[in-house]
C-alpha cells in the first residue's frame, strides 16, 4: 500500500513561500513524477513527503494515517538521493543492509535481502566493494538495493540520474521503470527532465514557483496543455509560441505549435522562412527558421532533408495540432 | 631560461624552509645534547658536543620517579581528550547540520575564552578545586585540561563535519536510524580522520600543559609538566639535570608526533584544501 495524499501543504523559508499550498493525491502504485524548472519547489515537496522538511501548514497522509508530524523513518519510505548518499566507510553488502540493521532484523533475514536485492540489481559480485570502487551506475543501483530492501511504502527519487552521463542515464531510466513493473510499489521521482518525465511517469505533476500548473499522464499534457507554461515546458524540442496577426487568423492570443506538426516544403506553403540552421541528426532533422512575419521557430522533419543554412523553405502548421492560448496564457478550446 | 629560475627558487625557498624547521626545532636540540652533559660541561658556555655522560639521566630519575610522572601525563593527557570528545562530537554535530542563527556567535564565543590569560581565573579556579577537593587529584585536573582545550575540539570536529554531505546523514535517517544511530555507525565513522588527528592534537596540547597541571596539583596528581619544574628550585638551576628531564618528559609525546606526523598534517588542513 502507497497511497499519499497532501492537504494544503505549504512551506516557507522565512517571509520567503517556496510553496503556497498544493493538494495532491498520489495513488498506491503509481509511478509520478514531479517536473519543472530549478527552484519551482519540487524537491522541497518530496522532502515535505520524506519528512525532511517540516511543513508549514497542511497535512500529509500515507494509507489514511497522518504523518505530517512523524520522523522520516515511521514514514516507511525510502529515498535516493542524487548524491547516491551512500555510506563510504560501508561495503556494498552493508550499505545495502543497513536499513534492515536499524529495523534489529535477524542477520539471517538481512542476508537474504540482502542477497536478493543484489541479484534483482545485477551487484552480487561487488557486494564486497566499497562506494568509492565503483562506477556512477553502480553507486545508484546501491542506493536503489539499499530502498527496495526495506519494502517500503513508496519509493522516492530525487533527481536520480543527474550525476550521470547521457548514455547510463537512458539505461538506468529504463531499469527504474522496469522495477516499477517488478515492484509495483509507488514512486515519486523528481526530475528538471522533461524527457524522464514523459518517459517514466504515469502521471506528472508540472510545478511552476511552488504551485501545481497541470497533473496528469505524460500524453494528456502533451496533447492538452492548460498553458502556456505547461505547453512550453512539456515536449523536446519546445512548443513554438506565435502572437500577433497569425495568432489572430486562429482567433487567439498566441498559438502554439510543436516542431513536429509542422510540415516543410520546398515550393509552397502557409509561412515563408529562412533557415538558419539545419541540425541533420539521421533520424530527424531539426530547423532552425526565421518566418516572414513571424519570427524564430523551430522546425523537425522527419527524416533527412536536404537543406542548408540560407535557404528558403515554406511551413505549413497542422490545424489540428494547433494550440490556441488567451491573454493570459490559458488554453482555449480550438 | 623559465626552468632555470623556477629550479633556482625551488632552491632557495628549500634551503629557507630547512633553515627555519631548523631554527625551530633548535632549542629542543639543544636541550637534548645538554642532557648528556656534565653540571660543569652544561655551564661552561655553548657547545653542541656533549661529553655523552648518563648522569644526569640517573640523578632525575634517582630524585623523583619518572615513571609516576609518565603515568599521570598519560591518564591527564588521554582522560580529558576521551571526555572533550564525548562533549565535542554531539555539540559539533548539532552546530554543523543543525545550525541556528546563533551557531557561529556560539562558535566565536568558545574560541574568545582561548584569548583570555590564564592567569584571569587562576585564584577562582583554586578556591573551587580547593573547596571541591580536586587539588591534586587526577579527576580534577582531567577535567580542567577537557574544558581548556574544549574549544579547540569543538571547533576542530565542526569544520570535519561540514564536509561530510548532509544527505548521507539525511540517507541515514530515512533509513530509520535514530540520532544515537546515525552519529554512531554513519557521523563518526565517516569522520574518524578527522577525529583522529582532533585527538592527537588534543593529547599533545593536553601534554604539554604547564600553567594549571603545575599550579593545581603538588605530587599525587602531577604530570611531567610538574616533574620538568621540580629540577628548577630551590636550589638553583641544574641545566643538565633540567634538559635530561625535559628530553625525559617530551620524548614520547615527540616519538607520537612523529609518528602521527601525516595523520595530524592531513587533520589540520582537512578543511583547508578541497
Amino acid at each position: 500500500m502507497g497511497k499519499i495524499v497532501l492537504e494544503k501543504v505549504s512551506k516557507s523559508f522565512g517571509a520567503a513561500s517556496i510553496i503556497p499550498s498544493i493538494d495532491l493525491t498520489i495513488e498506491d502504485g503509481e509511478f509520478v513524477v514531479f517536473v519543472g524548472p530549478s527552484g519551482c519547489g519540487k524537491s522541497t515537496l518530496l522532502r515535505l513527503i520524506a519528512g525532511l522538511e517540516d511543513t508549514s501548514g497542511g497535512r500529509i497522509s500515507i494509507d489514511g494515517r497522518d504523518v505530517t508530524d512523524e520522523a522520516p523513518a515511521k514514514r516507511k519510505l525510502a529515498m535516493v538521493f542524487q548524491s547516491y548518499a551512500l555510506y563510504p566507510h560501508m561495503t556494498v553488502a552493508k550499505n545495502i543492509a543497513f536499513p534492515l540493521k536499524m529495523a534489529g532484523e535477524d542477520k539471517a533475514v538481512i542476508d537474504r535481502k540482502v542477497a536478493d536485492a543484489a541479484r534483482i540489481l545485477n551487484l552480487t559480485n561487488y557486494l564486497e566493494r566499497r562506494p568509492g570502487q565503483l562506477s556512477g551506475g553502480q553507486r545508484q543501483r546501491v542506493a536503489i538495493g539499499r530502498a527496495i530492501v526495506r519494502q517500503p511504502s513508496a519509493f522516492l527519487f530525487d533527481e536520480p540520474l543527474s550525476n550521470l552521463d547521457a548514455a547510463l542515464r537512458g539505461t538506468m531510466r529504463l531499469e527504474i521503470s522496469e522495477l516499477h513493473h517488478q515492484l509495483k510499489t509507488t514512486m515519486i521521482y523528481v526530475t528538471h527532465d522533461q524527457v524522464e518525465a514523459m518517459t517514466m511517469a504515469d502521471k506528472i505533476v508540472v510545478l511552476n514557483a511552488g504551485n501545481i500548473e497541470q497533473v496528469g499522464s505524460p500524453l494528456d499534457l502533451y496533447r492538452k496543455p492548460k498553458n502556456l507554461f505547461v505547453a512550453g515546458f512539456i515536449g523536446s524540442p519546445k512548443m513554438n509560441f506565435i502572437e500577433g496577426a497569425a495568432a489572430a487568423k486562429h482567433g487567439a492570443h498566441t498559438i502554439g505549435i510543436r516542431p513536429e506538426h509542422v510540415a516543410v516544403s520546398n515550393t509552397a506553403g502557409e509561412w515563408k522562412a529562412t533557415v538558419g540552421v539545419a541540425e541533420h541528426l539521421g533520424a530527424d532533422t531539426f530547423l532552425h527558421v526565421q518566418a516572414d512575419g513571424i519570427g524564430p521557430l523551430t522546425v523537425r522533419a522527419g527524416g533527412e532533408v536536404p537543406v542548408q543554412h540560407g535557404d528558403v523553405v515554406w511551413l505549413t502548421p497542422d490545424a489540428a495540432k494547433l494550440h490556441r492560448f488567451d491573454a493570459g496564457g490559458i488554453a482555449t478550446a480550438g | 631560461m623559465a626552468r632555470a629560475v623556477t629550479t633556482q627558487r625551488k632552491a632557495i625557498t628549500t634551503v629557507f624552509a630547512w633553515a627555519v624547521a631548523f631554527l625551530i626545532f633548535f632549542p629542543i636540540l639543544y636541550a637534548i645534547i645538554t642532557s648528556f652533559k656534565t653540571e660543569a660541561e652544561a655551564i661552561a658556555g655553548f657547545s653542541l658536543i656533549p661529553s655523552g655522560t648518563l648522569e644526569s639521566y640517573k640523578a632525575v630519575e634517582a630524585q623523583n620517579s619518572y615513571f609516576k610522572f609518565f603515568v599521570n601525563s598519560v591518564i591527564i593527557s588521554v582522560g580529558s581528550t576521551i571526555l572533550a570528545l564525548l562533549v565535542a562530537v554531539p555539540a559539533a554535530w548539532s552546530m554543523a547540520f543543525s545550525p541556528t542563527r546563533r551557531t557561529k556567535d556560539i562558535l566565536m564565543w568558545m574560541l574568545s575564552t582561548k584569548m583570555m590569560p590564564a592567569v584571569a581565573v587562576l585564584v577562582p579556579m583554586y578556591l573551587i578545586f580547593r573547596d571541591w577537593n580536586l587539588l591534586d587529584t587526577r579527576l580534577g585536573l582531567t577535567v580542567m585540561l577537557m574544558l581548556i582545550n574544549l574549544p579547540i575540539v569543538v571547533w576542530m570536529l565542526y569544520t570535519y563535519f561540514r564536509e561530510i554531505p548532509g544527505e548521507i546523514l539525511e540517507a541515514a535517517r530515512m533509513d530509520g536510524a535514530s540520532l544515537f544511530n546515525e552519529i554512531v555507525y554513519v557521523l563518526t565513522p565517516i569522520a574518524v580522520p578527522g577525529i583522529a588527528s582532533t585527538m592527537l592534537l588534543n593529547i599533545i596540547l593536553a601534554w604539554n600543559e604547564a600553567f594549571w597541571t603545575i599550579r593545581l596539583t603538588t605530587t599525587n596528581a602531577a604530570p611531567l609538566t610538574a616533574f620538568i619544574a621540580s629540577f628548577s628550585s630551590p636550589q638553583g638551576l641544574f641545566w643538565a639535570k633540567l634538559s635530561a628531564a625535559s628530553t625525559l618528559a617530551i620524548a614520547p609525546i615527540l616519538i607520537m608526533g612523529w609518528f602521527s606526523q601525516r595523520q595530524l598534517v592531513r587533520g589540520l588542513t582537512f578543511g583547508a584544501v578541497k
